[in-house]
């Protein structure tokens, strides 16, 4: 029953086919944007807060994606700020971070789990 | 409260003019007011370029003075002449009976050009070569006639001779002596020289003696010899030599030498204490300085021994001199006509290559008395330094003129001691540069506008490179030019990694050079490397990950995440019909329309979902992409040129219609702006791009390197008179090297300015071809502009990469963030707060 409910939080939100490798793309749920990333070499599926905190812009998912002082970080495509893909931890500054969801692929659904 | 002291300056030279910024600067003049009497009407000017005032240069180009020197305590006052010193009542009277008082007095008359006493000299077609005044009146005069004459073949005559001949006239240089340049030169060197300059179309009569001008019938010149045939021209200038202008120091009965001049002691005092002589009017034991270093010299120590202090003291200067008389190179150091008792010499000639190189040694061959170069200055600089620094030469000594195949040995830097001076003109010692370094500066720039070393004739910039490089290094640093902290490699040498091996993706480059996943810094590099080498569409799906948002969505993201659109209106052209597309296009979508600094029409607030549809009305139209979003070719200004303007003197709407369609597409390590006039005028501002041509009554004059922006940069002028075929020959090539060799984000001011050699090289490189690199530079060119397809047009014709063009992948709706408010009758993105508002009221 437990695991039930725990499948149901998990929502599609867009295909595989939808992402674009090493690249981001938005998807919106409700009133909420979320960015996707897709990085191919390891399946991963990363989505976080599609708003940029320094600019209140939803732009996010139309950042450059890569590795800063090793970690996987998205840059934002108006200030440069970077983010972290797994935690939204912005690396310039400590006190801003994105939101961050679970993400993962099934059969060439991206699921996202909501709390 | 005390009365400030008055020093007054006689003359507004460069000499004048550096004692003043000296002056000022110091501390001790806090309590002084200066005034400044200049005769002529204009404010201090580089007399040493003067001749690039016909190369289309204004006084404004070469005034003095760094931006913005102001100071409360100078009065300058221009057009003004002093008539009479009366030293008794410390006053000077003024040319509009105005008298002065002055506590201190500097006299910086300079010199004025000796005529010699020919009959009819003083012919209204007779000129001499000094001020801007002077050129003005010999392009009047010159420009309804043929030929032009020269009498003096010194080192002024010969920059006269290029004057007149820039000025498109057939050009005669008369020299009274057996050769050219007869102060600095030997025979054969004079020989050497004259070739050269015959070659260029001037001609050179040496041997010759003047013996009257008459006015021939139709208000000609002729010039009468005393041996050959006359000679007939419309314009004559003299340049006979300089005589101190020492008219107020006779006039106050100063001490004067037997032949003129104003005597001055160590301190640049004349026999009157309160009155100082510098430059070209001062006599310094039985020597006149005619040139500009030893000016400045006796202006830093008039202005300290003002301001109380003992050093430094004027010893006498180098004579010294390394220049380029239409266009041949020629140096001369020391004694070069070996007159030292015992002397040695060393020559080299190459009839070939038009190169005459001599040294003259001490009886030994330890020390290096004197040289002369003609053809190849390439070793000037490190002669140079064993004569001023008494280095002992090598025991080949010969071994620094002789071709050797390889670079010739160069001096080391650390063989130089910190004495040794590295830029003459702004008196910059190795020392002072060391000591900036230690103080923090870590780059040649920095280094530059720290000592401001290499900012006068720009003669010492590839030694001065030299010992920063070398001193950087010596203090273990170092210089990291890594792209980022994926690849240990600059811009230039990812460029080459590509080409030689033949590397087609991000990927390959990361694996086989790199190390991690690359960033938004080298990611954008390797995308724009990759577009140059293999003329792939940006794109393509290997490529799409790599790009900036601008060149993914090809279009200006602004500060709300909605784009600008800006489809290429080439030349600024553009017909009513397609003005009312455009006006359509904004009225359906809702866009912000705003005229930009490059003739064209920005759009603004579209969502990424409305982008296609917006380009395919555009593309449907005729329209082309502006390339807006992309480092690469921007726009070609242009004034209205010979078409409709009373002025112009060339199409030049045409000529930047045919730059902007050959260019454009090319990316480039940053933006590219261009801009063409149709005459001096320059409506168009071609001398602050990249790219700026401006039309000529022959031709087009070429400038280069210039750039607006957060630092400015005025173009230099690279070419002139080019016809088209040779002006785009000349684009092409200089655009390529700069693709090639620039570093990431670096436009080409800034390019230009880091190369070694500056202007020079690159003119050496794109204009004579110096690394042979001129033909692969036009082919890679022809190769990249042979590929070029609308990027908008080749997106629109496929689905796959539309698909890109989605606000979000899983809804059809717009982003509801994007509030928008009326200002001016048109749209403009809501601040937080009008949002807030808007939001809380719907």
């Amino acid at each position: 029953m437990t695991a039930q409910l725990k499948k149901d939080t998990w929502t599609d939100v867009c295909q595989l086919d939808d992402l674009v490798p090493e690249s981001g793309v938005a998807v919106r749920l409700g009133k909420t944007q979320i960015a996707l990333f897709y990085w191919p070499k390891t399946g991963e599926v990363f989505a976080l807060g599609n708003t940029d905190p320094f600019s209140s812009a939803n732009v996010i998912a139309r950042g450059i994606v890569g590795d800063v002082q090793g970690k996987r970080v998205v840059a934002s495509p108006l200030y440069k700020q970077h983010f972290c893909l797994e935690t939204g931890q912005c690396l310039e500054d400590d006190a801003v971070s994105l939101m961050t969801w679970p993400a993962r692929l099934e059969e060439g659904q991206v699921l996202i789990h909501q709390p | 409260m005390t009365t400030a002291k008055h020093l007054v300056i006689i003359g507004n030279g460069m000499v004048g003019h550096h004692c003043v910024e000296n002056f000022l600067t110091e501390s001790e003049s806090a309590s002084w007011r200066v005034t400044v009497v200049g005769e002529e009407g204009y404010a201090a000017y580089d007399r040493v370029h003067l001749s690039e005032y016909f190369q289309g240069k204004t006084h404004q180009d070469l005034a003095l003075g760094k931006a913005g020197f102001e100071d409360a305590r100078l009065t300058t006052l221009l057009g003004t002449r002093v008539t009479e010193i009366n030293r008794e009542e410390h006053q000077v009277v003024l040319s509009n009976g105005e008298r002065l008082h002055y506590d201190k007095l500097i006299l910086a008359t300079g010199s004025y050009p000796f005529v010699p006493p020919i009959p009819g000299h003083d012919n209204k077609r007779c000129f001499v070569y000094r001020t801007l005044d002077d050129l003005d009146a010999i392009a009047s005069a010159a420009s309804a006639g043929r030929t032009g004459v020269v009498i003096g073949g010194g080192l002024l005559g010969l920059e006269a001779a290029n004057a007149l001949r820039s000025l498109g006239l057939e050009t005669h240089v008369i020299e009274f002596a057996p050769r050219l340049m007869p102060v600095q030169l030997d025979d054969e060197a004079g020989a050497i020289l004259r070739q050269k300059i015959s070659d260029l179309g001037v001609q050179v009569h040496v041997n010759t003696a003047t013996s009257r001008i008459e006015t021939s019938g139709d208000d000609r010149l002729t010039l009468h010899f005393a041996e050959g045939e006359p000679l007939t021209t419309d314009v004559l200038v003299f340049s006979a030599g300089i005589r101190p202008q020492d008219a107020l120091g006779r006039q106050s009965g100063l001490e004067l030498g037997e032949r003129g001049g104003i005597r001055i002691n160590n301190h640049c005092q004349t026999s009157d204490p309160d009155i100082y002589a510098i430059g070209e009017v001062a006599l310094w034991q039985e020597t006149i300085f005619g040139l500009v270093a030893p000016g400045y010299r006796m202006a830093e120590t008039a202005a300290s021994h003002l301001c109380g202090q003992s050093e430094p003291t004027f010893l006498g200067a180098d004579m010294s001199t390394k220049l380029k008389l239409l266009g041949v190179d020629v140096g001369s150091i020391g004694d070069a006509h070996a007159s030292t008792a015992g002397a040695l010499s060393f020559r080299y000639i190459n009839e070939a290559k038009g190169q005459y190189k001599k040294l003259v040694t001490s009886a030994d061959g330890k020390h290096l008395l004197g040289a002369i170069l003609v053809g190849d200055n390439s070793s000037y600089d490190t002669l140079l330094q064993y004569y001023l620094n008494d280095i002992a030469l090598p025991e080949e000594p010969d071994s620094l003129i002789l071709p050797t195949g390889n670079a010739a040995p160069q001096l080391g830097v650390d063989a130089l001691p910190d004495t040794a001076t590295i830029c003459s003109c702004l008196n910059v010692t190795k020392g002072g540069i060391v000591s900036a370094i230690e103080q923090g500066c870590c780059s040649l720039a920095e280094v530059k506008s720290s000592t401001d070393a290499s900012s006068g004739c720009g003669g010492c910039a590839a030694m001065l490179k030299n010992v920063v490089d070398t001193t950087l290094e010596a203090r273990g640093f170092e210089v990291d030019h890594s792209l980022c902290e994926h690849f240990q490699y600059t811009r230039q040498e990812l460029y080459h990694l590509v080409q030689v091996n033949q590397i087609k993706t991000f990927d390959a480059l990361i694996e086989q050079f790199g190390q991690g996943n690359g960033c938004d810094i080298c990611k954008p590099a390797v995308a724009s490397i990759l577009a140059i080498c293999w003329n792939e569409g940006v794109l393509d799906a290997q490529h799409v990950k790599l790009q900036d948002t601008n060149d993914t969505f090809l279009a200006n993201m602004q500060k709300d995440g909605t784009y600008s659109v800006v489809p290429r209106i080439a030349g600024g052209e553009i017909t009513a019909e397609k003005l009312l597309v455009i006006g359509q296009i904004a009225k359906d979508y809702n866009l912000y329309t705003k005229i930009t600094g490059g003739q064209r029409i920005d759009l603004f607030g579209a969502q990424l979902h409305q982008l296609p549809p917006i380009w395919k009305r555009l593309v449907d139209a005729g329209f082309e992409t502006g390339q807006a979003y992309g480092k690469s070719v921007r726009t070609v200004k242009s004034c209205v040129g010979s078409t409709w303007c009373r002025y112009g003197v060339q199409d030049s709407v045409g000529m930047a219609i045919l730059l902007e369609n050959r260019y454009k597409g090319l990316r480039a390590p940053h933006k590219l702006k261009f801009a063409v006039s149709g005459c001096t005028r320059e409506c168009a501002e071609a001398q602050s791009k990249d790219i700026g041509v401006i039309a000529t009554e022959k031709g087009w004059n070429l400038f280069v390197c210039g750039n607006g922006g957060m630092k400015p940069r005025h173009a230099d002028l690279f070419a002139t008179d080019l016809d088209d075929v040779t002006l785009i020959q000349t684009i092409d090539r200089l655009l390529m090297f700069y693709i090639r060799t620039a570093d990431r984000l670096q436009r080409t001011a800034r390019w230009m300015e880091n190369l070694e050699g500056g202007l020079d090289y690159l003119k050496a490189v794109i204009l004579d071809d110096s690394l042979g690199l001129a033909s692969e530079l036009e082919q890679q060119m022809e190769h990249q502009l042979e590929s070029y397809a609308c990027e908008w047009k080749t997106t629109l014709e496929d689905e796959q990469k539309l698909k890109r063009f989605r606000t979000f992948v899983n809804s059809p709706d717009a982003d509801d963030n994007i509030v928008f408010v009326q200002e001016r009758d048109q749209i403009r993105p809501a601040t937080n707060e009008e949002k807030h508002n808007l939001i809380a009221t719907a």
